[in-house]
């Protein structure tokens, strides 16, 4: 039972975990800043017009962004359909029953 | 036949036929030869055209093995394996025949040549896989076995019906995208298309894989969720590639999955929904056509097959385990399942495409190919799905089974462990293969249709590892701050299938009340319109036959009486007299007529 030994040992210690966890992440952040170059060229990324294809050549030239993506989109993703969820959706288990 | 050629699906057909009569001392040894047998057949199947077979005036195609076939077929046979390993211990000699039958099913269409092979395993495929929700033996799975069947019999007649007018058309029963017109679709063609989509579960035909998924056994759900969609991508990819309807479909579908995702309180309907999200993807890629895509619709669902396979698998095990699998009643089972848990977040970081990870290399080539194509909201809104499914399987689903802060009952506790050898080593296997492919590129992108394209494509790129880990990284951290919200509820969301659902009752209610109403009021209206003036009428009738006709016989019967008894009197038993009077009558008879005749 090894595995369960790591995991206790790591959830006793959580704050140090969140820590490195933190720090991984902001290590990403600045490689994704100073380090990734974009894989084409402004004018090939964004070709064709609109606000997508504009954003697209945006984010070829700044990955960081796609941090914004995934924060914002994973908070869209929850609150819309809590939302959607709740406007009627989601009801009691036995519904259906006779 | 021209030449002999071992259909693959025959080996399954056959072992399952033969299952019953194998002595329990070697039936685990025996469950295991098969699919490995179906295996190696399939990798021995040289490519080509085989098995043609003459049926009325037409020529059926059985085996056409060339290298779109192929890539499925490998998977396929292998994910075989996995689950007959997954469910060895199961007793039920059934249960098994059911799974090998329902795969032998999509094997045969996927290397069917003509539509009316396909139709044949099509078919085959949906009433086999329907035993996999009835062997769990709950009220419930019977009525969603039902419904499952009812929208498989009504996608199956779309398909016959569509193939039908196909035939009608072009003269050909040829199931390639040169007998079906893409680019100006006929209804034929559409008919055709509904009738794969429904496979595929694409909204809105999509609400009986939820329904039925989470419904089925614990190993059965392990076989349905790697086959019924993934034939019906092939089928897609196949028959209609370049389709514009199935790119708008195949993200809506990608969202779709994600929302209801959200809403799910049990674990494998949660990942039910994912099905759909993931093969989301695949439809669209089916859609866009190019060879990019068609290659990641084709490694995707290689990729999915596996990772979806494990999730069923982990999440079937704390349902076997434990007894049961909504995220309220479960919560802290690290202590109990960890190397469940540690298998489960294998293939939810797969199904995540996380770096070195399957899911990686076969979701980003869609994607790039949606980029490709400058159809940039079918990259963006993939992107966004690929939040969604990170956010649930790779997330929700391990915390809140085996974290959390839900505290099972006490007797679900108890019963937690690890499941049995075979279950821990079906999981073992596939979660290997999960890392393998997304750590050696070349084991898949080898078996993909369009070799140069796959060739071509670079996964690991710095901008692409960023990318993605940033997407990931800020997804599980906007999951952390706001995981209260997403605490589970012990809540069921109606989905499309309410239609059918309160359609059935409404039906019911309709037998029941109104039309059993008209036919009670038909029933008075014959009673009283009809039957009562037959009684009045059957009873003058009768009054009529007593009096007078009755009265007629009576009387002619008594009058033949009195003149009877009257002539009784005259007769007096002597016959020599009564023979004279006689003769003297007729001879005086004679003497008038002759007197008057001759006068």
């Amino acid at each position: 039972m090894n595995l369960v030994k790591l995991i206790e040992f790591l959830r006793h210690r959580l704050k140090t975990v969140l820590w490195i966890c933190s720090a991984g992440l902001g290590a990403v952040l600045l490689w994704a800043v100073f380090f990734v170059k974009p894989e084409q060229a402004p004018a090939e990324a964004g070709e064709g017009q609109g606000f997508l294809a504009q954003a697209r050549a945006v984010i070829e030239q700044w990955p960081v962004l796609w941090a914004v993506f995934g924060f914002i989109g994973c908070a869209v993703i929850i609150f819309a359909s809590k939302a959607f969820g709740h406007a009627g959706i989601m009801t009691r288990e036995d519904y259906y029953d006779e | 036949m021209n030449n002999f050629w071992l259909h693959p699906s025959l080996i399954l057909l056959a072992g399952a036929l033969l299952l019953p009569l194998v002595p329990a001392a070697v039936k685990k040894g025996y469950l295991l030869l098969i699919p490995v047998l179906l295996f190696v057949r399939i990798l021995s199947m040289g490519q080509g055209d085989f098995g043609h077979v003459n049926f009325l005036d037409w020529e059926l195609r059985f085996g056409r093995v060339d290298q779109l076939s192929s890539v499925f077929g490998f998977i396929m046979g292998l994910m075989c394996i996995i689950g007959t390993l997954y469910g060895l211990h199961v007793k039920e000699d059934a249960q098994h025949a059911a799974s090998w039958v329902y795969v032998g099913g999509s094997i045969g269409a996927i290397y069917a040549g003509d539509f009316i092979t396909l139709f044949l395993f099509w078919e085959l495929m949906a009433f086999s896989s329907v035993f996999l929700v009835w062997f769990r033996r709950r009220p419930q799975s019977l009525s969603a076995g039902y419904r499952y069947l009812l929208v498989h019999v009504a996608g199956g007649l779309a398909l016959l019906a569509g193939m039908v007018l196909n035939f009608k058309a072009t003269g050909s029963w040829a199931f390639d995208a040169k007998n079906l017109a893409v680019a100006h679709p006929t209804p034929a063609v559409y008919l055709v298309m509904v009738g794969f989509i429904l496979n595929a579960a694409v909204p809105p035909f999509h609400a009986w894989l939820p329904d039925a998924y989470g419904e089925a056994t614990f190993n059965g759900s392990v076989f349905l969720c790697a086959f019924t969609t993934k034939t019906a991508v092939y089928a897609l990819c196949r028959g209609l590639p370049g389709m514009e309807i199935l790119v708008p479909l195949g993200v809506i579908m990608a969202l779709y999955g994600v929302v209801y995702a959200v809403l799910e309180n049990d674990s494998r309907r949660l990942l039910a929904y994912h099905i759909i999200s993931q093969v989301g993807y695949m439809v669209a890629a089916a859609g866009l056509g190019t060879q990019m895509a068609i290659n990641g619709a084709c490694a995707h669902a290689f990729a999915h097959i596996l990772y979806k396979g494990l999730l069923f698998m982990g999440c079937g095990s704390v349902l076997y385990m434990t007894g049961e699998s909504k995220f309220t009643e479960l919560g802290g089972l690290w202590r109990k399942m960890p190397w469940t848990f540690v298998f489960t977040l294998i293939g939810g970081l797969s199904i995540s495409a996380f770096p070195l990870f399957s899911g990686f290399v076969s979701k980003s080539m869609i994607v790039t190919a949606g980029f490709e194509e400058r159809k940039y909201w079918v990259g963006f809104l993939l992107m966004l799905a690929s939040v969604g499914t990170f956010l649930h399987t790779g997330l929700k689903v391990p915390y809140f089974i085996w974290f959390g802060k839900n505290r099972p009952k006490k007797a679900t506790e108890d019963r937690a462990a690890e499941p049995p050898w075979n279950m821990m080593a079906a999981m073992a296997v596939a979660a290997f293969f999960c890392i393998f492919i997304g750590c050696y590129t070349p084991f898949l992108y080898k078996l993909l249709p369009y070799q140069e394209e796959a060739q071509k494509y670079l996964p690991y790129t710095g901008y692409h590892v960023t990318e993605t880990l940033l997407i990931l990284l800020f997804t599980a951290v906007c999951f952390f701050i706001f995981v209260k919200k997403l605490e589970p509820e012990a809540k069921i969301s109606l989905d499309l299938d309410w239609f059918y659902r309160k359609g059935g009752r409404a039906f019911a209610w309709l037998a029941r009340k109104p039309i059993q109403a008209a036919d009670a009021f038909v029933g008075e209206l014959y009673r009283v319109a009809g039957l009562v003036p037959l009684m009045i009428t059957a009873r003058l009738a009768s009054l009529f036959d007593n009096e007078v006709i009755d009265g007629a016989v009576d009387g002619v019967a008594s009058a033949v009486r009195g003149v009877g008894r009257r002539l009784r009197l005259a007769q007096r038993a002597q016959v020599q007299e009564s023979l004279t009077f006689v003769f003297v009558t007729a001879a005086v008879l004679i003497v008038l007529f002759v007197f008057f005749a001759h006068k």
